[in-house]
This record gives C-alpha cells, sequence and structure tokens, in this order.
C-alpha cells in the first residue's frame, strides 16, 4: 500500500458529485413544491462545480486511484464536461416543461444527477466492475425517470420495455465480461490488454465472450438489430427524459465503448473480429433508421430512429480501430448530443400545459408564428440532415474519412447514398415550418433561460460548423494522449 | 488588392452579412426597410466585384487575389481563395444579378419580405464562395450550402406545386453532390490536403481517374444540368418565383460547368479525355432533343426551361471538346446564357404578376397593350436564338466553331439549335405578343413600369454589349482558357 494508491484526486468530480446529490437529496425534503426551484437552482450549481473541477484538475496525464479501479485521463475529462454541458441543458429545458406534469419534483433532479454519477464512472472505468456498476447507476436512474409519470400508461409501458430490455442487454454484457474473465483471468482492462497481446489466450472464448459484449453495446447504443426498445421509450417517456436518454449517455456509451473495444480488446487480431459485427451494425442502422424514419409523423419517434442512424454513423468512426478514428467518434458523439439537445428542446419549447408538441403537424407554420425559433429549428435540421457548412456536416466527413481510410469504400459509398434519404425526412419538418400554414396559433411562451439556452444551442451548430476546427483538434488529442 | 482589403473575402462575405442584416428587420411591418437595405448590400456587393475587374491582370498566369490561411489543421483545410478569369466572369455576373432579383422583388413579393431579401442576398454570397474556392473542402461547402436558401426560396414564395418542386430539387442535387463527398474524401487520402494546386499536381492511375471523374460528373451533370438528369429544373423553374428562376438559370447551373472546369478537366485530365465522348454525346442529346421538347411546351415557363437545358448543352459541348475556341465558347456561353436566360424569366415573370398565368394559351396581342415590353421580349427572344450582334452568338458560335475543329458532325449537330432555338423562341413570342387580343384580361394589360424597364434595359445593354463587342471578356478569358488547357492536356499517370 503506497500513498500514491490512496490517492483519490483523479475521482474528485465523482466524489463531489455523490456528496452533493445527497445534500440535495436531503435539503429537498424540506423545500415545499412552491420553492422548488432551489433544487433546480441547487442542481445546476452542482453540476457547475464538477465542471469546475474537472477541468482544474485536467492534465494530459493519466492518473488511476482506487488500486487501478478508475482512470483519470483527458478522454474522460473531455466526456465528463460534456456530459455536464448535456445535463444542465436537459435541466434547463425541461424546467418549465416540467413544471406542468408533476415532473419538477426532487426526484427527477436527483436521479439525473444520480444517472449523471454513473456515466462518469462509465466513463472513468478502468475495470469490467467498474464499467458494470456506472453502467447500472446510470441505467436504473434512467429507467425510474422514465416511469416518473405515474398516472400515464404510456411512459409506465415505457419504462418496462426498457427496463426489460436493458436488463436483458447488461445480461449478455455480464456474460460476455465473464467469458473475457474465463479467457484472461482478469477484470483490470489494462491486465486483459496485456494478456491478450501476449498471446497465451484462448481465442474461441474470448471471441465467444466478444460477441456478447458487442450485443449489449449495440443494446445501449440502440444499432440495429437492438434497436427494438429506441422508438417506443423514446416516444413513451415524458419528452424531458428522453432529452436526457437521448443526449449524455451516449457520451458514456462512447467511453463505455473506448474502454473495451479500444483499450481491453484493442490488440489487431481482436479488432479484425470485431469489426466485421460493427459493419453490420453500422450499416443495418444507417439502414433501418432512415428507411424507417421515412415514415414517421411523431416528430419523438422520428428522432428516435434518426438516433439510430445516426448511432450507424458513430459506428463508422469506431470502425478502423485506430486513435484517429476513435477521435473521430468522440467527435462524433459530442456533435450528436449538441443536435439532439437543441431538437428535443425544441419539442420541449413548444410544448405547454395540456399540449405536447411532438407532431411534425405541430410544427406546421412555426415560421408564421415565431420567425426565431423556425430559424434555429431549420439550423438544428440541416445539421442532423449533414448539410454544410453547419456543424452535423464535419461531423459525418469526419467518420466518413477515416473508414474510407480503412478501407471501408463500400460502406463508405452506402452511408452517402443512406444519407441522402435522411435529409428527405429533415427536409419534411423545415417544409412544415416553412412551407404551410400554422394550424396552431396559440402564443409560445418560455421562460428567459429556455431561450437563451436555444439560440446558443443552435447557433453553436452554425458557428461551431463554421470553425469546426479546435474541437475536432481537442478531441484528436484527448484520444491520443488517453490511449 | 484595393487598400489592402482582402476583396474575395469581401465578394463573400459582405452579401451574407448584408442578409444577416435584412433577416434581422423582421416582420413585414419594416417590409420597406428590408427592401431599401438589400437594395444596398447588393450594390455595395456588386461594387466590391469591380475592382476586381479593374484589377485583374489579364497578361499573369494562374490564379490572382489570392488569399490564405489554416481553417481546418485536423484535415488540413484552409481557407483558400483565388480566382482566374473564368471565376472572375461568373462572380460579376452572380453580383449583377443579385441586384436585378431584388429589385425584381420590390413589389411583387409582399409576405415574409425580409426573408425573400436575406435568402437572395445569402445565396448570391455563397455561390460566389463556390467560384473563389482553391480548397475543394471549401468549394464543397458552398457548393452544397447554396442548397439551403435555394429550397427555401422555391418552398417558401413558389407557385402551387412549390412544395413538391423545393423537395426534389434538393434531393436531386443532394444526391449527385454527395458522391462528389466520397471523391474528394479519395483524393484527400491520396494528397494529404485538400487543396485544389496541390490535386493538379497529383499522380492517379487510370481506374481511380475514371471513378473520381464519374462521381464529380454527377454531381455537376445534374446541376448543370445534362440530359437524362435534368428533369428536376423544369419543376424547379415553373414553380419557383421569379427571381428564383433567375437566379437558378443565371446562377445555379454554372456552378455545374464551373465544377467540371476547376475539379473534373485538371484534376483528372486522362479520365476527361477517355469518357469526353460520353459527355459530348449528352451534350448533343441535350441540344436537339431537349431543342424539341422546348418547342412542344405550353407553359412559357417551362419553355424557357427547356431551352437553359439545351443551352447548357452547348456549355458542356465547349468545355469538352478540348479546344481553345470551343472552351472559351463554353464560358462566353454561360455568361451570356446568364443574361439572357434572367432577361426571359424576368419577362415570363412580369406577364406572369399581371395575367396570374403562364400559358401560352391565354395570350395574344400583348403588343396592343405593351409595346415597351414587347421590344425589350423580343430582343431577349432572338438573343437566346443566337442571333448575331447579341450575346448568345459569340458563344454558339465558338462552341461551334470549335466542333468544327474537331469532329464535323459535331458542329453539324450542334448548329442544328440555331433552328430549333429559333424555332420555338419565335414561335412562341408570334403566339403571346401578336395576333389578334386574346381576352379582356389581355386588353387591359399595363405597361412595365419604371422599375421593370430599367432592370430590363439593364440587361438588354448587357446583351448588347457583349453581342457587339466580346473582346473585353474574350481578353480576360484567354489565358485562364489557355492555363486550363495546357493542365487537361498533361497525363497524370503514374
Amino acid at each position: 500500500m503506497t500513498l500514491e494508491s490512496l490517492n483519490l484526486l483523479p475521482a474528485l468530480p465523482e466524489v463531489f458529485l455523490l456528496c452533493a446529490v445527497s445534500a440535495i437529496l436531503l435539503l429537498d425534503l424540506f423545500i415545499s413544491d412552491r420553492n422548488r426551484a432551489y433544487t433546480y437552482l441547487l442542481s445546476l450549481l452542482t453540476l457547475a462545480a464538477c465542471a469546475g473541477i474537472t477541468l482544474g484538475t485536467a492534465s494530459d496525464r493519466v492518473e488511476f486511484a482506487f488500486n487501478g479501479l478508475f482512470v483519470d485521463d483527458p478522454l474522460s475529462d473531455l466526456l465528463k464536461v460534456w456530459v455536464y454541458i448535456g445535463v444542465a441543458g436537459v435541466m434547463v429545458y425541461s424546467h418549465v416543461y416540467g413544471r406542468s406534469r408533476q415532473l419538477f419534483r426532487g426526484e427527477f433532479f436527483t436521479l439525473a444527477l444520480f444517472s449523471t454519477l454513473g456515466m462518469m464512472v462509465m466513463i472513468s472505468a478502468n475495470h469490467l466492475l467498474t464499467l458494470y456498476l456506472g453502467l447500472e447507476l446510470m441505467s436504473l436512474s434512467l429507467y425510474s425517470m422514465v416511469a416518473l409519470q405515474r398516472e400515464s400508461p404510456r411512459s409506465t409501458e415505457a419504462a418496462m420495455k426498457y427496463f426489460v430490455l436493458g436488463a436483458l442487454a447488461s445480461g449478455m454484457l455480464l456474460y460476455g465480461m465473464s467469458m473475457l474473465y474465463g479467457a484472461t483471468g482478469t477484470l483490470a482492462i489494462p491486465d486483459m490488454a496485456q494478456r491478450i497481446a501476449s498471446g497465451e489466450v484462448r481465442g474461441t472464448i474470448l471471441v465467444f465472450g466478444l460477441v456478447f459484449v458487442v450485443a449489449g453495446l449495440g443494446f445501449k447504443l440502440g444499432a440495429v438489430p437492438f434497436h427494438m426498445w429506441v422508438p417506443d421509450v423514446y416516444h413513451g417517456a415524458p419528452t424531458a427524459v428522453t432529452l436526457l436518454i437521448g443526449s449524455a449517455p451516449k457520451l458514456a456509451t462512447t467511453g463505455f465503448i473506448f474502454r473495451i473495444l479500444a483499450e481491453a480488446l484493442g490488440s489487431p487480431s481482436l479488432v479484425a473480429e470485431w469489426q466485421d459485427m460493427l459493419v453490420i451494425l453500422s450499416v443495418l442502422s444507417m439502414v433501418v433508421g432512415n428507411v424507417a424514419a421515412i415514415v414517421q409523423t411523431n416528430l419523438k419517434r422520428m428522432l428516435a430512429y434518426s438516433t439510430i442512424s445516426h448511432m450507424g454513423f458513430f459506428l463508422l468512426g469506431i470502425l478502423p480501430g485506430s486513435a484517429e478514428g476513435y477521435g473521430a467518434a468522440v467527435f462524433y458523439a459530442i456533435v450528436y448530443v449538441l443536435m439532439t439537445l437543441a431538437s428535443f428542446g425544441m419539442i420541449l419549447l413548444l410544448s405547454r400545459e395540456g399540449f405536447e408538441a411532438e407532431n411534425i403537424d405541430d410544427f406546421r407554420g412555426l415560421n408564421r408564428r415565431s420567425r426565431w425559433y423556425a430559424f434555429l429549428m431549420l439550423l438544428v435540421m440541416f445539421s442532423l440532415a449533414g448539410i454544410p457548412v453547419l456543424l452535423g456536416f464535419w461531423a459525418k466527413l469526419a467518420v466518413l474519412q477515416v473508414a474510407f481510410e480503412a478501407g471501408y469504400t463500400g460502406v463508405v459509398v452506402a452511408a452517402v447514398l443512406l444519407s441522402v434519404v435522411g435529409a428527405f425526412y429533415y427536409l419534411r419538418v423545415v417544409r412544415v415550418m416553412y412551407f404551410d400554414d400554422p394550424v396552431d396559433t396559440a402564443p409560445i411562451v418560455n421562460a428567459g433561460d429556455q431561450r437563451a439556452l436555444i439560440a446558443v444551442n443552435a447557433l453553436a451548430l452554425l458557428v461551431l460548423g463554421m470553425a469546426p476546427g479546435w474541437l475536432l483538434a481537442v478531441c484528436q488529442q484527448a484520444v491520443k494522449a488517453s490511449l | 488588392m484595393l487598400f489592402g482589403l482582402p476583396l474575395l473575402s469581401l465578394v463573400i462575405w459582405l452579401p451574407i452579412v448584408a442578409g444577416i442584416v435584412v433577416m434581422a428587420t423582421g416582420s413585414d411591418r419594416n417590409a420597406g426597410a428590408a427592401r431599401w437595405l438589400a437594395l444596398i448590400g447588393a450594390l455595395l456587393g456588386f461594387l466590391v466585384t469591380l475592382p476586381l475587374f479593374a484589377q485583374f491582370d489579364p497578361s499573369a498566369h494562374g490564379f490572382q487575389f489570392q488569399e490564405r490561411s489554416s481553417w481546418i489543421p485536423a484535415f488540413n483545410i484552409d481557407y483558400h481563395l483565388g480566382i482566374d478569369g473564368i471565376s472572375l466572369l461568373l462572380i460579376v455576373l452572380n453580383a449583377f444579378t443579385t441586384v436585378l432579383v431584388v429589385l425584381a422583388g420590390w413589389r411583387v413579393i409582399e409576405s415574409r419580405v425580409s426573408q425573400y431579401m436575406a435568402a437572395f442576398l445569402v445565396l448570391g454570397g455563397v455561390m460566389n464562395g463556390v467560384f473563389c474556392a482553391l480548397d475543394a473542402a471549401l468549394f464543397y461547402v458552398f457548393f452544397e450550402a447554396t442548397l439551403i436558401p435555394m429550397f427555401i426560396i422555391i418552398g417558401v414564395w413558389g407557385g402551387s406545386n412549390r412544395v413538391y418542386a423545393a423537395m426534389k430539387f434538393f434531393l436531386y442535387t443532394l444526391m449527385g453532390s454527395l458522391l462528389t463527398l466520397v471523391a474528394l474524401i479519395y483524393l484527400y487520402n491520396v494528397s494529404g490536403s485538400f487543396s485544389l494546386p496541390a490535386w493538379y499536381e497529383l499522380e492517379i492511375g487510370l481506374a481511380p481517374q475514371i471513378l473520381v471523374f464519374l462521381a464529380f460528373m454527377i454531381a455537376f451533370a445534374v446541376k448543370v444540368p445534362m440530359w437524362p438528369v435534368h428533369t428536376w429544373l423544369p419543376d424547379a423553374h415553373v414553380e419557383a418565383p421569379t427571381g428564383g428562376s433567375v437566379v437558378l438559370a443565371a446562377i445555379m447551373l454554372k456552378l455545374g460547368g464551373y465544377g467540371f472546369l476547376r475539379l473534373s478537366l485538371p484534376i483528372v485530365p486522362d479520365a476527361s479525355h477517355a469518357l469526353a465522348g460520353l459527355v459530348i454525346t449528352l451534350s448533343l442529346i441535350a441540344v436537339v432533343y431537349i431543342g424539341l421538347v422546348a418547342l412542344v411546351q405550353n407553359d412559357m415557363k417551362k419553355l424557357i426551361a427547356y431551352s437553359s437545358i439545351s443551352h447548357m448543352g452547348f456549355v458542356t459541348l465547349g468545355i469538352f471538346l478540348f479546344d481553345e475556341l470551343g472552351m472559351q465558347g463554353a464560358v462566353l456561353q454561360m455568361v451570356s446564357h446568364g443574361f439572357v436566360s434572367g432577361a426571359l424569366f424576368l419577362c415570363v415573370g412580369v406577364l406572369y404578376e399581371r395575367m396570374h398565368s403562364r400559358q401560352i394559351a391565354d395570350y395574344g396581342g400583348v403588343v396592343n397593350s405593351m409595346p415597351v415590353f414587347a421590344a425589350f421580349f423580343m430582343l431577349f427572344a432572338m438573343a437566346n436564338a443566337g442571333l448575331p450582334g447579341t450575346s448568345g452568338f459569340v458563344g454558339e458560335f465558338l462552341v461551334i466553331l470549335g466542333a468544327m475543329n474537331v469532329n464535323f458532325w459535331y458542329a453539324f449537330l450542334a448548329a442544328l439549335t440555331l433552328i430549333l432555338s429559333a424555332a420555338y423562341m419565335l414561335w412562341m413570342y408570334k403566339r403571346v405578343i401578336f395576333g389578334p387580343i386574346a381576352s379582356q384580361h389581355v386588353a387591359a394589360l399595363k405597361e412595365i413600369s419604371a422599375r421593370e424597364a430599367l432592370i430590363l434595359a439593364l440587361l438588354a445593354a448587357a446583351v448588347l454589349g457583349m453581342g457587339i463587342w466580346p473582346q473585353p471578356l474574350g481578353a480576360v478569358l484567354d489565358n485562364s482558357v489557355a492555363d486550363l488547357l495546357s493542365l487537361a492536356a498533361r497525363t497524370k499517370l503514374p
């Protein structure tokens, strides 16, 4: 036992967050419904403080804590900061929406923060057990948040579906991990990589375990053919919770994939094994996601299928198994989170008491009702479609480029053609906003912080699209420094 | 550089910033302000192109007014601008057209004026970006970004079937250009940068060259548009508002021709030579067959749209003859077509505003109530038919001469257009302008206003000026065309 191994500094953000959430949980008991805004503000403050700690302790070194169970590297810092941004965005977007739907409660905020903690643990895990613990902490918080509206049968059904399928996925993942343990005799990620590299490991068991791990990852990402839960959960959950499920956890999953595929199972012989599986997942996701999205009339369902297709694109970045590729994938995930926040944020903004603006038709004639919101939504949709000069285009270019470089020409051509299909349904939203007359003429009422956030969020897609260089460079450097 | 200003950046960004300012005027209560701001923006945008013309050195080789700074280091993408004579002419044409379009929409557009004007200003700036870009990623960004404003223009201010036309326009062109993206990624992986001048020096084997050429060709052929991927154009033209049609015909189609010149020929010269026969065949089909299609149209806008396709066939034909006269002719034809087709669409717009019909059958005897308009329309119809003394003659004549140098039958087929276009233009003109007065509505038509007369007079001056004295334009082009031909004449096979 050395002093080095007692060092908890790398885990300071997690430790702080845990203490803060516990305090908020207790304090909230004494706050009346009228003053619930304090919980909201405290939660935002906590996230801001976490961001401060993470950025303050960030360094280019890779540090370990808890006897190597936990790792703090540049990539984890980067992903965590974006997780804070994502979760804080969810809270700001949803507080007005939540007030009229019994969601503006202490539970919403504490559960969101606990899921944040889970994501952070996933991102920083250096051991399969830690990874699994983080995953479950995040997932269990999210399951209960979907069910937070107890009276709504639709959310209850979605919660059941999410829970059962999520448990199945966790089971698969655990089974796969146990195989990996059986083959290598360790659950620690660096040791596992070392033993695999030494060549003394039984290949069959390893590959067997790998298949289950990839299937579990596929579930968590929502990649086809493990995507069934995505549309139902996105549609059934209260939009505020959908926003949370659709945004920050994708970053945690990115971290998860990086730890397990790049760090633990990144030896060249194994890379070739999982590449074949990911190609199938990626292409199927792009096909099913884009084609199924066309026929949706519900915007939340459409965005769910669009998520599936985006995950297909994201996997293109993982495919090459190179640092550049992971960098592109991380960039893609961050851009995707920004776009999801803005798109679901807009649904939340247009919803009001007793009315959910979740059908595409609810956006009819938005340009006549509010030119500003219509313009922002136009930016978001064209960014999702990957039209230059918006940020979504650079994310696509980054992953397409690395996949092309790795020799997946056919996959790249397919991806490009499918994004034409994708453009169709994003255009449809723009079409109803600009070309049609409004059916809903109620005034749009929002809080100031929401209005400011949606403007910053959507304009960021444009501004960062004009100068995407630094974000891309940050992602590439973080991955290079962490591998 | 004038006073050390980055002129090309100004040419691109000034209209875009003006567009944002116009958009900020908001609702239609401030429509007047939006109109005047848009006009000021468009005029300034035109004024900053004039020093380019004045300072352009026609005796120099290579790109001028270059600006270069690093943009996205991760991909080695530079913000690299520069122009040669070909881009110069198209930039000036574009800035000029933007002014006309703002004027043309002055009274016609009454709803969401600020958005309308802003869309055209932004579109103008973005298209200047395409003509200035010397970095392939920058080129692609501008090339694609043009779709967004045009989609909105067609969809919001268009005719009854506008949604269909806007979607078709967007998806058709997106489909074409995304394959180009794959080709660009390939070239990046081979060369390590997106710099066009660097790509001009790159050695590539024949098989990849052919694939790259085809990928480029799909994008540019859709844009030009070439037969058989032209079907989006008649729909888009018919449904678009007058201003949209003008910009589409005058500038946007040129992006395709320009793409062939800037990307296809110099980057993959061997493939360009190998597949020149294909492009020439498609061009001749466009010239002859689409000319015949134009003959039977009942809708004036459709007729002009088909005539556009047929005339753009001359452009692609001239480019792929690899002959100095042919290529000069192709570029001059692009410029002339910009003036003439823009003017014709404006003329149809003038009639449509008054009658709300584009059907030829609804008209007849318009000359009795609108003699001045009839005179302008006559001039532009003749220019479209390629009458000597108008701009239409210069480009077509040079292309036919170039074709004659290469193959008699190319020239023969291309020359058929002189008969065909005269036939469809004059026949349409006769049915609309002359003959007995078709209805009370026609009898009650009001002569064009001073604003409309000004727009048409400016275009008439351009058409006649270019037709009578094309020498200055030719001088600007001489070295650029020669440079391009020498780049295209090399073999890049390893």
